[in-house]
């Protein structure tokens, strides 16, 4: 095989394939059932969830369970400002505020190392969640709020758009020098820094980034539920499916967190349905069997079967 | 005029004085070694240096500037790099790519990638581990991993380079060998400053030799001055 077949192979390809998928996603309103647009709105909640996740803890090997705080403030900023806004500008709004606001937590927060930062992460989202809550209740009197309601065909592009910016932003970043740099600091924190690395800089900036998009998908989903309230905003859920769905899939390569988010969403999906009163259960159990039996996720399993089938030698083919 | 020069530094861990009114100067070109027992507070006037550590009092001037207050990547941006005793490679990452980020990331500014990677693969021959390119880090032997951080701290192009006992651990052969690997990178006009326990490459290496004992200056001088020095024998030897 020549170079140039090797080349179209490994980049055109997947690039032209990609490109077509991405085409029949944006036509599928068009053509596609009323429920395969709302569930695959959801999918695309759980890839830029979990996609957002692996962008920073990934690397950094933090492990954060802010991703219902960021979700949930979306979700907030949709249900203030949704009645006075058009939708483009209120996700775009919802995301800056949300980035300023990861900047200031990240700021504080990502000294904490280890189980640390996890901790506050995961204490940041029952503050705030019952922050709100006392706010709602003390001064407007009413826990929940009405959302503004859009249809589902305009939530499932928004989606999709969000979907495909959170993975391109996911895979540049991957291939880019800061790429190497985030995993350098996930590695020897101290002898990044001793290179040349401004490591807060680049921890605090890659939060705020994977913040923007979690709160860009809070803030176009809130508008399906026309009615939320602060538990439902800030429901724990979105800060652990996440971490499972990303862990699940291999967190090495986006390719496995996408699988893994799709897999799990269906999952999730089938159970909630067929066995609304094992859900839960089924859930955990097929955790545990994925835990114990891929330690590196799908994307892990098929490399090794990879490396296998085809011989140690050609793995990289 | 001293490239690197420090006036009473001094650095307390709990009540523990480990590195007391230290005065010190690397003068440009010079290599200058860095030695005595363990628990002298070597490594930790290294990290003072390289701002790993935060001195109690002190200051540590880098061509003129007073750099005490810096942060560690601004020092490394200044043109002064270090290695690690115990070895910080990026293990999981390739061995190419743990000195490309010292390209990326160090003095020079937007650098391309292709740069960066021929800066690195140079290195990797410079320091001689050029056949290991695409392993993991975490593969090399130890010592193997010591000439890595070499590597990846030259490729941050310092004026000033800090090695942290590189030679420990070798054998006589990879010893002479790191022997010459210090004077070709002083030939490329790169000052060293060194901390290292092997007396006969210490001795036959440097210009000028600093003896540190429970955080104190005790001695310096020539190799020859301060192999003769009765005060440095008594603290190796004992009495």
């Amino acid at each position: 095989m020549n170079w140039r077949s090797l080349a179209l192979k490994s980049f055109l390809l997947p690039g032209v394939v990609l490109l077509i998928v991405l085409i029949i996603m944006a036509a599928l309103p068009s053509f596609g059932s009323k429920y395969s647009i709302i569930f695959l709105s959801t999918i695309f909640m759980y890839i830029v969830l979990t996609t957002g996740w692996v962008m920073f803890s990934g690397p950094t090997r933090q492990i954060s369970l802010a991703t219902a705080v960021f979700f949930g403030i979306g979700i907030y900023v949709a249900a203030i400002l949704g009645m006075h806004l058009p939708l483009v500008v209120m996700v775009l709004v919802s995301g800056l505020i949300s980035s300023v606001m990861a900047l200031m937590v990240g700021g504080l927060t990502l000294r904490l190392k280890g189980v640390y930062f996890t901790i506050f992460t995961f204490g940041l989202l029952e503050l705030i969640k019952n922050l709100i809550n006392w706010y709602e209740v003390t001064f407007t009197g009413t826990r929940g709020r009405f959302v503004v309601v859009v249809n589902n065909n305009t939530i499932y592009l928004y989606m999709l758009a969000i979907t495909g910016l959170t993975l391109l932003t996911a895979f540049l970043i991957r291939r880019s020098k800061y790429g190497l740099a985030l995993q350098s600091i996930g590695e020897q924190e101290e002898a990044a820094a001793h290179i040349g690395i401004n490591v807060t800089v680049m921890k605090v900036s890659i939060f705020a980034i994977s913040a923007f998009f979690m709160w860009a998908a809070g803030a176009v989903m809130a508008t399906r539920w026309t009615y939320i309230d602060p538990f439902m905003a800030f429901n724990m859920n979105y800060s652990f499916t996440p971490v499972l769905m990303a862990i699940f899939g291999g967190v090495g390569q986006l390719g496995g967190v996408v699988i893994g988010a799709i897999i799990f969403a269906y999952l999730e999906q089938i159970l909630i349905t067929q066995y609304p009163y094992y859900y839960m259960l089924l859930f955990g159990l097929v955790m545990v069997i994925s835990m114990l039996f891929l330690p590196n996720g799908l994307a892990g399993m098929v490399q090794k079967w990879r490396a296998r089938t085809v011989g140690g030698g050609n793995v990289h083919s | 005029m001293s490239i690197l020069e420090g006036q009473g530094v001094t650095k307390y861990f709990g009540g523990l004085a480990a590195v007391s009114n230290v005065d010190f100067h690397v003068d440009q070109g010079e290599i200058v070694g860095l030695i005595g027992p363990n628990g002298a507070g070597k490594t930790t006037l290294f990290g003072l240096i390289s701002a790993a550590v935060v001195p109690n009092s002190g200051t540590i001037r880098f061509k003129g500037e007073n750099i005490t207050s810096l942060k560690p990547h601004q020092i490394c941006k200044k043109g002064l790099a270090r290695t690690f005793q115990s070895v910080k490679v990026f293990s999981d990452m390739s061995v190419l790519n743990n000195v490309t980020l010292g390209a990326h990331f160090g003095r020079l500014q937007r650098v391309s990638e292709a740069r960066a990677t021929d800066e690195a693969a140079r290195l990797l021959e410079f320091v001689g581990l050029s056949g290991r390119a695409t392993i993991p880090a975490k593969d090399l032997t130890l010592v193997n991993q010591k000439l890595l951080e070499v590597a990846r701290a030259l490729a941050t192009k310092p004026e000033v380079l800090l090695l942290d006992e590189i030679m420990a651990g070798l054998n006589s052969t990879e010893i002479t060998q790191a022997m010459e690997l210090v004077s070709k990178i002083r030939a490329q006009g790169i000052t060293i400053f060194m901390i290292e326990h092997v007396m006969k490459a210490i001795m036959s290496v440097c210009d000028r030799i600093m003896v540190l004992d429970h955080g104190k200056k005790i001695a310096e001088g020539t190799p020859q001055e301060v192999a003769t020095s009765k005060t440095v024998v008594e603290v190796y030897l004992g009495e």
